[in-house]
This record gives C-alpha cells, structure tokens and sequence, in this order.
C-alpha cells in the first residue's frame, strides 16, 4: 500500500510536480496518464527514491521513505529503458540482485516464461531491446515484491511478450499486490487499469476508473476522452494568457 | 559480507572485464621493464618512472574516473532500486574503481621489478613510489567523481576535471615559479613548503626525490624541503595532506550524492 501526501517536486526553475495526493491499495492497478512531461516518471522515481522531493511525504506500508531504503525490499520495478552494466551476462546480473535482496526468488521460472534460457551466458549489452526489457521485467517480479512498479513496460516488445507480459500482471493482481503502471498505449489501459490517474502539468487532472473517465468526458472511446482533456487544458492555458 | 563490500566487489568485476585496466597495468609493466633494463641505474631509470607516473597516473585516473562515472548510469540506476543505502553504492562505485586502478599499476610495476630482482634498499624507494602512485590515482579518481556528479553534461564534467588535471600537473608548477621569481627578495622558505602541500603532485615528487638523495637537484629551496619533509614530522604531515586530498572530496561527493536527483 502506497500513501502520497501533497508532494512537490521542481527541476531548478521548473516546477514538476505541483501538490500530488495519491492513496494506493493492495491488488489493484493503477495506470498513470499523462502527455510527455506531465511528470509521470518523476512521481514513479520519488516513490523509489531516485528523486527527492522538496515537500510532502509517501509512506510505503506505512513506513515514510524519506532516508529510509528498507522499504524497497517490497518494491519491484521495471524502468523504462532497459539498462544493465555493460559487461555482465543475465545470470551473473540476477545472482548479483539476489545476492543484494538476500530474499526468495523464482528467476528460472520467468526465464523460462519468457524463453530465454538460451541467452542466459550472452553478455546484456549484445541482447536485442525485446530481450532486455524481458530481462527487465524478470527483475522486477523475481522477489515477489508486494509492490510493482512499470514505466512503460510495453516498449520495444513484440505482441506476444506484450500478452504475456500483460497475463503476468494481471496474475500478480490477483495475488493480492499493488501495481503502478504508467504507459503511452491506451489498449493497456483498458485491459489492465482499475484505476486510471491523469496527471497534467504536475497535477492530478483526474483520478477514477476507465468508465468513470470516457463519461467525464463525454466520449465513448479513451483515446478521444484523453485527447479531449489535453486540448481543452491547452486552450484554458491560452485563455488565461489573454491569447 | 555487507551491502558496501557487495558494490566494491561487483563495480570490480565490471571494471575488469574490459580490457582498459588491463592495458593500464601493462602500460606500467613495459614502461618499468624497459626504462630499468636499458638505463642500467637504478635511481635514474626510478626518476624517469617517476615523471611518467606524476603524469600519467592523475591523468588516466581522471579520465576513466569521469568515464566511468558517466558510463554506470546504467547500473547506478539498477541499484538506488534495490535496498541498499545510497552511500554505499557511490562509496562502493568509487573504491572499485579505485582499488583495481591501484592494483593495475602496483602489479605493473612490482611485476617489472620483481624481474630486475633489485635490492631491498631499491625496493623501499619503489614501494615509496607506488604509494604515491596510489595515493595519488585514489585522489585524482575522487575529484573526477566529484566532478561528474556536479555537471550532468558529460563533455562539461570530462573538460573540468581534465582542467584540474592539467592545473595540478602543469600550471600549478608555472604560477609556483613565477611567484618564487616575483617574490625573490623575500624569504620563501616556509612559504614555498606550504604551497607544494596545496598540490598533490608536487608533494609525492618531493617525497620520492627526496629519499633518492637528489635533493640539490631542487635548487635552493632544496635544503629546506629536505630540513621539513626528511623529518618524521614532516613526511607525517605530507601523507596527510595526501589523505586529505582524498577525504575532503569524498564528503563532499557523498553529500553531493545523498541529494541528487536520478
């Protein structure tokens, strides 16, 4: 369970994230939208504490992170771009996150789901986008974290990884975990999201269902319905300006 | 085995799969076999390998520091994911590379000198200059990592830190001289020893040449160099000032990295 209680958050002059409140609750997935730079991944990056807030707390279990790192022993996360050192293969990349997370992982049985007992021994860099981001998703659920984190998990693979990437999160759900899941492909949306946050300009737009969103906006379709609150927050921003 | 030493371990292995650090070790194995077999003196062929580490070593240490800082994004990413406590995955980076850097070039030239097989009294100005080598690679790989962590642009950071390489290495050493000339009516003894304590560089040549008994070479501030850095307490005092080039930098760079946004 995930609390975010009023969080702000600017890069120098920019000010990213502008008083967010999100509550979070066990096995339900929450699908994060937003137009590029509405600070999506900023929001996911100060609940692992990449990024450091300049005010307001989130509590993960209960626990506030601030100068805490215990806490993402519950946390699994896939990044958007698959990124590994260089030089490791992926079994000397997962016996070194086990020999990290000192936890109970099930590596083998994702290497097997995703077919990639062959690659086992090639070095990361030489494997192909798909198969990193296959490696990345690997590394995210292998510990059985309570919480998993997916910004864009979608990108770079092909649709069948796509479909069993999406059954593996749906299963997790039904485990019982919190998802958070931000993505650009509204089909995923609507397949996976029991709760869809809109963030707009570092503020949440709307938070609520997929139904709940399309009836808001008058629209029957979620692409229309997203378009529909980008463009109309545009022309407020012009009207305001006296344009 | 803690999260620290799982870092050092793993930065390690990274950095020895690439074959730079190799390159690096071999680098000093040629260049010490060759310099001790050809010259045939000992204290020459040291003085000559001393100039080429004085420049070499803050300058590959400052090169790869910022390469490798810049390069590990990657894994730095990786890891401030998983639970472990921020410093130590930054002091866990640092000491890696650190540490197989130091290794490269101490087994480069012990290697070489085990081969020459010289005496035990050579070996003690050798093991001098490999402790100032590392001293010196562990405080040029710190102020590289400093400097990366402050500019997120990497041709920025790479062009700083190559800066204070060559303020350190080469213009520290002209402003020194011009100030000895402008300033030759005045008595500049303890005045030129406290200004080699500002510069790494400067204070492990005068450390080594010193224990080579070459000291008139250093003119006549030679005598009083000798008179404070020949005493226990002024080599005591030089070594820390050497280990205080490296500390001072690694708070700062800790405190950097405790509030950095990734």
């Amino acid at each position: 369970m995930i609390e975010i209680k009023n969080i702000h958050k600017s890069f120098g002059k920019v000010e990213v994230l502008k008083g967010i409140d999100i509550r979070m609750e066990k096995g339900k997935i929450y699908a994060f939208l937003g137009p590029n730079g509405s600070g999506k991944t900023t929001l996911i990056k100060s609940i692992l504490g990449l990024v450091q807030p300049d005010k307001g707390d989130i509590l993960v279990g209960g626990e506030n992170i601030r100068n805490n790192w215990h806490y993402k022993n519950q946390i699994g996360y896939m990044p958007q771009i698959a990124r590994f050192p260089e030089n490791l293969t992926m079994t000397e990349l997962f016996r070194m996150t086990k020999d990290i997370r000192k936890s109970v992982s099930n590596e083998e049985e994702y290497i097997r789901y995703f077919h990639l007992e062959d690659s086992r021994k090639k070095a990361l860099k030489n494997l192909s986008g798909g198969m990193k981001q296959k490696v990345n998703a690997i590394q995210a659920l292998m510990f059985n974290p309570d919480i998993l984190i997916f910004d864009e998990p979608s990108a770079g693979l092909d649709p069948v990884s796509h479909i069993k990437l999406k059954d593996l999160i749906l299963q997790e759900k039904s485990r019982g975990k919190t998802i958070l899941l931000t993505t650009h492909i509204l089909s995923e949306v609507e397949e996976l999201a029991d709760e869809v946050i809109f963030l707009l300009e570092g503020k949440i737009y709307f938070q609520g269902s997929v139904p709940e969103l399309l009836y808001s906006q008058d629209e029957t379709r979620l692409d229309r319905a997203i378009a529909r609150i980008t463009q109309k927050k545009t022309l407020t921003k012009y009207k305001n300006a006296g344009m | 085995m803690n999260s620290l030493a799982k870092i050092v371990k793993y930065s390690f292995y990274d950095i020895l799969r690439s074959w730079w650090v190799l390159l690096y070790g071999l680098f000093f194995l040629a260049i010490t076999s060759t310099l001790l077999y050809f010259s045939g003196d000992f204290t020459k062929s040291l003085v000559s390998l001393l100039n080429v580490v004085l420049l070499l070593v803050p300058l590959i240490s400052t090169v790869f520091g910022t390469m490798y800082f810049y390069n590990s994004r990657e894994f730095t990413e990786l890891l401030l994911a998983q639970p472990i406590k921020r410093s130590h995955i930054f002091l866990g980076q640092y000491l890696g590379l650190t540490i197989s850097l130091m290794l490269s070039f101490c087994l480069g030239i012990g290697l070489a000198f085990v081969v020459y097989a010289g005496t035990l009294e050579q070996s003690s100005h050798l093991f001098m200059l490999m402790l100032c080598g590392s001293l010196l690679t562990a405080i040029f790989t710190i102020v590289a990592f400093l400097v990366s962590v402050c500019f997120e642009d990497k041709i920025k950071g790479f062009g700083i830190a190559i800066l204070i390489w060559l303020c350190a290495a080469v213009i520290y050493d002209g402003l020194f001289l011009a100030f000895l000339v402008v300033f030759n009516d005045y008595p500049l003894e303890k005045a030129s020893v406290g200004i080699t304590l500002f510069n790494p560089i400067d204070l492990s040549r005068i450390l080594i040449l010193l224990r080579l008994e070459t000291a008139a070479l250093l003119g006549y501030t030679g005598a009083v160099f000798e008179k404070f850095f020949g005493t226990m307490q002024g080599t005591l005092i030089s070594f820390t000032a050497l280990v205080l080039w490296i500390i001072l930098p690694l708070i700062l760079f800790i405190r950097k990295v405790s509030h950095k946004d990734f």
